[in-house]
């Protein structure tokens, strides 16, 4: 029962900021709204799919079922690692802060966004490194197995998903400012490596899986991290050669008026 | 760059596809190289599963590679496209050199995936029969030959590069 009750209170933990976020942004977006021109309605839809998502994965059937099955882990994997923080990233969170907090706040939270340590965390190969790295830590090594032991890990390892995930998403598509900004061919060429990388470890899990996951179960989370991951990189893709091909359009016809 | 743009004009195209030449080439290349991979994992891996996920064979050089090709097809296929959508755009779309491009990057793809990811570094086979040689033949020859059209497409549209030539552009 105590089991049970600590269990609770770390799906608890976990959704916290998530709904915070949520209530956040939606009082941003109203309160924006009334003052500037309406906040885009798909953004806001955004946020709260990538929020749902990310809360599904962390509290409820998914979140228990996942404790016990590596299939159900993996997607939530796919789910609080990549889809959510994608959907998050393009709800422009930045930009709707830097409009609806006063000047001076707004500043502030510039400044803050221009620092040494958020240019490091930002930046492609750091993101792809935390990232790809976190997740070779947690399926190559014991800590698959004693995360679900201990609930501090738990806790640590899920938030760690969340944020490498939001935080390459950020380093990969521009939407909001960014200090500091890569080429596009510098993006491409880190974002083909990463997704290299996811591929390899999911055939990796594929061959070995993670002690204390039944064979049978680590061939089909792995195909699903193979598949699941190409189709989130997709969009990933689409959106950085739709905003290369925006930034390369011609100019001619303006030169010539 | 002095880029034509008269609506309709086909000479303000061929002066155009002259200049961008060498992206009509890469980008019929890279969407070859997508292409390929794309009917390699929806018709080989998924429809008729000849294709195995996982072959226990499998060098780690092999592993690697499979990964960095499998994620940079996926890349090829849309970059490649939007390039193609920046030849239109800027009326510039050489239709015979993207062509020559794709059966490159579609015959060079489908030759390395036989010889050196199917054969050497053995991530899977074609098949998993007893007479495999005979796809592997199949296999690789339809390469050869693609490459070949390929190429010659390439020479071919190398050296009608000057504009204004009075030249058929449909081959």
């Amino acid at each position: 029962m105590i089991h049970f009750t600590a269990w609770t209170v770390s799906q608890l933990l976990l959704t916290l900021p998530f709904i915070l976020a949520f209530i956040m942004y939606i009082t941003a977006a109203v309160l924006s709204s009334r003052r500037y021109k309406p906040w885009p309605l798909y953004r806001t839809i955004c946020w709260t799919f990538g929020v749902l998502f990310a809360v599904i994965t962390v509290v409820g059937p998914l979140a228990n079922l996942a404790h016990t099955n590596f299939i159900a882990h993996m997607l939530g994997h796919l789910l609080l690692g990549m889809l959510a923080p994608l959907l998050m990233v393009l709800a422009a969170p930045m930009t709707l802060a830097m409009r609806t907090l006063d000047i001076s706040l707004a500043r502030r939270l510039s400044r803050i966004l221009r620092t040494r340590l958020s240019r490091l965390l930002t930046h492609p190969i750091v993101a792809s490194f935390l990232n790809l790295g976190g997740l070779w830590l947690l399926y190559t090594t014991d800590l698959y197995t004693l995360m679900h032991e201990n609930i501090l890990l738990h806790l640590i390892v899920h938030l760690h998903i969340f944020v490498a995930g939001y935080l390459f998403t950020v380093s990969m598509v521009y939407i909001d400012p960014i200090a500091h900004r890569m080429s596009f061919l510098y993006r491409s060429i880190v974002l083909i490596v990463f997704l290299a990388g996811h591929g390899v470890l999911a055939k990796f899990i594929y061959a070995h899986p993670p002690t204390g996951v039944p064979l049978e179960q680590a061939k089909v989370g792995s195909i699903l991290m193979y598949y699941g991951g190409d189709i989130i990189d997709i969009v990933l893709i689409f959106i950085l050669c739709l905003h290369w091909f925006k930034a390369t359009r011609p100019r001619i016809e303006l030169t010539m008026r | 760059m002095a880029i034509k743009n008269g609506d309709g004009n086909k000479n303000a195209n061929f002066t155009n596809r002259s200049i961008y030449s060498k992206r009509n080439l890469w980008s019929g290349f890279l969407f070859g190289i997508g292409l390929a991979a794309f009917i390699d994992e929806t018709i080989f891996h998924q429809l008729l599963r000849w294709h195995h996920f996982y072959d226990k064979s499998t060098t780690d050089i092999g592993l690697i590679s499979d990964g960095l090709f499998h994620a940079f097809s996926w890349f090829a296929t849309i970059g490649g496209l939007f390039i193609l959508a920046d030849l239109r755009r800027r009326n510039a779309f050489w239709m015979t050199r993207w062509w020559g491009g794709l059966l490159l990057g579609a015959g060079g793809f489908q030759l390395y995936d036989g010889i050196i990811q199917h054969k050497i570094m053995r991530i899977h086979q074609i098949r998993y029969v007893e007479n495999v040689i005979v796809y592997d033949l199949i296999w690789n020859l339809l390469a050869v030959l693609m490459l070949i059209i390929g190429i010659s497409l390439i020479i071919r549209t190398s050296r009608r590069k000057q504009p204004g030539k009075a030249v058929s552009h449909e081959q």
